[in-house]
C-alpha cells in the first residue's frame, strides 16, 4: 500500500493535494450553524449533476416530445419519478443553501478583504447558477416554462438600439421554439454545469488561500504556535468532515421530506401551471418565476414610470441587474474595520435585518399580481416599490453607516465554547 | 416539519371564476373507490379525453387488476394492454366538432386541483345559448357538454344579480337522473379519486418509501451525531 501511495506521489501530488486541502487545512474550530452551507452546497451540486445525468438519459429536448418524456420518466422509466423528484426539489434546496449561504457572508464579513476575491467568484457562482435553473426550468415543456422564458426573454428587447435582434438571437426564433429548446437544453446539461464545476474548484482553491473565516471575523492565521499551525485552527480532516456528516444527515432528512411528502410544495417548487404542456395561444393569468427569482422579479416589476425618456421596461431590467452587480461590490462598500455583526453597531445590525426581511417580502411579492393587494392597505407595486428602495439602500448608504457605526473591540482570539 | 408537509394542501389553485369548490376526500388507499373511478374514467372521458402519458397494464397493476381484467373490462380504445391510453376520438375531428381539441387528463388533477375536478363534474347546468345547451359555473362556456347528464339529470343555475353582476347562488334540479345526489357525488368523489392517481402514480409509493427514508436518515444522525462528539471532545 506504501509503495503504491509512493508511486502515485512521485507521479501526482496526491499526498500533498489531500493535506493541504483536507488533513492540514486548518479551519477555525468555531464554526457554527452557518458554516453548514458550504459544505452543503457543494453536496447540493453533486445531487443535481448526477441525477441530471439520469434525467438526460430519458428526457427528449423537442417541443413535441420535451412535457411527454418528462412524463414518461415520471411513470415508465424505473425509479425515474424519485430522480425527477431530486432534481426538482434539489433545484429549490440548492437555492435555499446558496442564499443561507450567502446569508452567512453578510452576517460574519467574509466578504471583506482578504476574502475580496472569494466572494467574487462566489457572486460569479450565484449569477450563473440562476442561468443553469432559469434554462433547466424550459425543459419540462410545461405553459409556465414556455411564458416565464417569453418574459424573461422579451427583456432583452429593452436594450437600446439592439434590444429586439438581440432577443431574437437569444432564442433562435421569433418566439420561444424548438430553436430555443434545444439551446437551452445545451446549455442546462453541458455548457454552465461545466462552468458551475470549473468555478466551485475555483471558489475552493480561493478559499484554501485565503483561509476560512469564522464567527468572529478573526484571522487565525495572526495567531500561530511554534508549529506554525494556527492556535485557533483545527485540521478540516477529520474534525469538519464528521461535523458536516451531521450537517449532511439534518440537510437530507428536510430534503426527503420535502421530496416524498411534497414535491410541488403548495406550488413553490413545482407551480401547477407547468402540469398544463407549452400552449402559445393560452397566457397562464400570473405569470411568475419560481421563488428564489421571485425577489429580483419584484424589483422588474416594481419599476412603472417612463422617466427621462427611457421607458419603465428599461429601467426594470436595469434595476433588476444592478440589484444583482452591487453584490459585487459589498468588499468596497462596507468601510467597517471590524468583520463580524458580533462586534458591529446597530447601524450595520439594522440594515441587515432589515434587508433579510425585506428580501423575503420582495420575494413573496414577486410571486403576486402587482395590483392585488396581498399584504396591509397598498397593492403590491407600491410595496415592492418601497422595497426596491429599500433593497438599493442597503447597498448604496452602506459607506456611510458602516463609517458611523460604533463597532465594539475584536479579540484576539475566537470564542469557543 | 414532517407533519406540516403531511399536512399541507398538494394543490390548492383557486378556480378562477370566484366559484366556491367544494372539499373531495382523497384516499388513495381506497382501492374500491379508484378502480370504480377508472371504469367512469375508460367508460366515459376516454372517448374524447386522452390520458396519453399512462398505459393501461400500468394503471391495472397499481389498481389491483390482472392484465386479463384489464383487458376484458377496460380495454374498449387500444388493442394491447401495454398501450398508451389514447382517446377514441380522432383530434382533429374533436376540433372540429367541439371547436377545441379535448386536453389530455393525465395530469389535469396536478394542475387543476381535486377540488376544481370535484366541483366540475358537478357543476354542469343547462344554458340554451351555449351551442351544446350545457354550461359549467367553474368552467364559463366550457365546450364540453354534460356527458354524465343521465346519472346526474338536468339542473339549472340560479344567478342573483349583485352591483350589476350576475353571481352564482345555487343549483335546481330540473329532472332527477338515474342517480341521486349522494350517489353521484359518490362517483365523481371516485373518478376524481382516480384522476389524482393518474396524475401521479407515485403518489402510492412516495410516502411509504419517504418514512423508511427518514427513519434510516435518523439513524444515521444518531450515529453521525455521536462520531463528532467522539472526535471533538478534545477540541477547547
Amino acid at each position: 500500500m506504501q509503495k503504491l501511495l509512493a508511486w502515485f506521489d512521485d507521479r501526482f501530488p496526491l499526498t500533498k493535494v489531500w493535506k493541504e486541502h483536507l488533513a492540514e487545512y486548518y479551519a477555525p474550530k468555531n464554526f457554527n450553524f452557518w458554516y453548514y452551507f458550504g459544505s452543503l452546497a457543494l453536496l447540493a451540486l453533486v445531487i443535481q449533476i448526477l441525477t441530471g445525468i439520469f434525467l438526460t438519459m430519458h428526457y427528449k429536448p423537442d417541443t413535441g416530445l420535451a412535457f411527454a418524456s418528462v412524463e414518461y420518466i415520471m411513470r415508465d422509466v424505473d425509479w425515474g419519478w424519485l430522480i425527477r423528484y431530486m432534481h426538482s426539489t434539489g433545484a429549490s434546496m440548492f437555492f435555499i443553501v446558496i442564499y443561507l449561504h450567502m446569508f452567512r457572508a453578510l452576517l460574519y464579513g467574509s466578504f471583506k478583504g482578504p476574502r475580496e476575491l472569494l466572494w467574487i467568484i462566489g457572486m460569479v457562482l450565484y449569477v450563473a447558477l440562476m442561468a443553469e435553473a432559469f434554462m433547466g426550468y424550459l425543459l419540462p415543456w410545461g405553459n409556465m416554462s414556455y411564458w416565464g422564458a417569453q418574459v424573461i426573454i422579451s427583456l432583452f428587447d429593452a436594450v437600446p438600439l439592439i434590444g429586439p435582434p438581440l432577443a431574437e438571437w437569444v432564442r433562435g426564433d421569433f418566439v420561444i421554439s424548438d430553436a430555443t429548446l434545444n439551446r437551452f437544453f445545451a446549455f442546462h446539461v453541458v455548457a454552465i454545469p461545466l462552468v458551475l464545476v470549473g468555478l466551485v474548484f475555483v471558489h475552493i482553491v480561493a478559499l484554501h488561500k485565503v483561509g476560512s473565516n469564522n464567527p468572529d471575523g478573526v484571522e487565525i492565521k495572526k495567531k500561530k504556535g511554534p508549529d506554525g499551525i494556527p492556535l485557533d485552527g483545527i485540521p478540516f480532516h477529520p474534525y469538519y468532515t464528521v461535523k458536516d456528516t451531521v450537517g449532511v444527515a439534518v440537510f437530507l432528512m428536510v430534503f426527503s421530506a420535502a421530496m416524498f411528502f411534497a414535491p410541488e410544495m403548495g406550488g413553490w417548487f413545482l407551480e401547477h401551471d407547468n402540469f398544463v404542456p407549452a400552449n402559445i395561444l393560452q397566457t397562464p393569468p400570473d405569470i411568475k418565476p419560481l421563488w428564489y427569482f421571485t425577489p429580483y422579479y419584484s424589483i422588474l416589476r416594481a419599476n412603472t414610470v417612463n422617466f427621462l425618456w427611457i421607458p419603465a421596461k428599461l429601467w426594470g431590467v436595469t434595476f433588476m441587474g444592478l440589484a444583482i452587480v452591487l453584490f459585487f461590490f459589498l468588499p468596497w462598500l462596507d468601510r467597517s474595520p471590524v468583520k463580524s455583526i458580533r462586534y458591529r453597531g446597530w447601524m450595520y445590525k439594522t440594515a441587515l435585518a432589515i434587508f433579510a426581511v425585506n428580501f423575503v417580502i420582495l420575494g413573496y411579492l414577486g410571486t403576486k399580481s402587482p395590483q392585488d393587494v396581498s399584504l396591509l392597505l397598498f397593492k403590491n407595486v407600491y410595496w415592492a416599490q418601497i422595497g426596491t428602495i429599500l433593497y438599493f439602500a442597503f447597498f448604496l448608504l452602506m459607506p456611510l453607516y458602516t463609517w458611523l457605526d460604533k463597532t465594539k473591540p475584536v479579540p484576539d482570539r475566537v470564542t469557543f465554547k | 416539519m414532517l407533519f406540516l408537509l403531511a399536512v399541507m394542501p398538494t394543490a390548492a389553485p383557486a378556480s378562477g371564476t370566484g366559484v366556491k369548490l367544494d372539499p373531495v376526500d382523497i384516499d388513495l388507499h381506497d382501492k374500491t373507490s379508484l378502480q370504480n373511478g377508472a371504469r367512469i374514467f375508460v367508460n366515459y372521458c376516454l372517448s374524447c379525453h386522452s390520458a396519453s402519458y399512462m398505459r393501461y397494464n400500468r394503471m391495472g397493476h397499481d389498481l389491483g387488476l390482472s392484465d386479463e381484467l384489464v383487458q376484458e373490462n377496460l380495454l374498449f380504445a387500444a388493442d394491447k394492454v401495454g398501450d398508451l391510453m389514447k382517446a377514441v376520438m380522432p383530434r382533429d375531428d374533436a376540433k372540429k366538432w367541439f371547436g377545441v381539441a379535448p386536453p389530455d387528463l393525465t395530469v389535469i388533477s396536478r394542475a387543476r386541483g381535486p377540488e376544481w375536478i370535484y366541483t366540475y363534474l358537478r357543476s354542469f347546468y343547462r344554458d340554451d345559448k351555449s351551442p351544446s345547451g350545457w354550461n359549467n359555473t367553474v368552467f364559463p362556456n366550457v365546450a364540453m357538454p354534460h356527458v354524465l347528464y343521465e346519472w346526474q339529470g338536468h339542473q339549472r343555475a340560479v344567478f342573483k344579480t349583485e352591483h350589476g353582476v350576475a353571481k352564482f347562488e345555487k343549483f335546481e334540479l330540473q329532472r332527477p337522473g338515474t342517480m341521486g345526489e349522494k350517489q353521484y357525488n359518490d362517483a365523481m368523489r371516485d373518478l376524481t379519486n382516480f384522476m389524482v392517481y393518474l396524475g401521479e402514480p407515485a403518489r402510492l409509493v412516495r410516502y411509504r418509501l419517504g418514512i423508511l427514508v427518514l427513519i434510516f436518515l435518523a439513524v444515521f444522525l444518531v450515529f453521525a451525531y455521536l462520531l463528532k462528539r467522539e472526535y471533538w471532545k478534545d477540541i477547547h
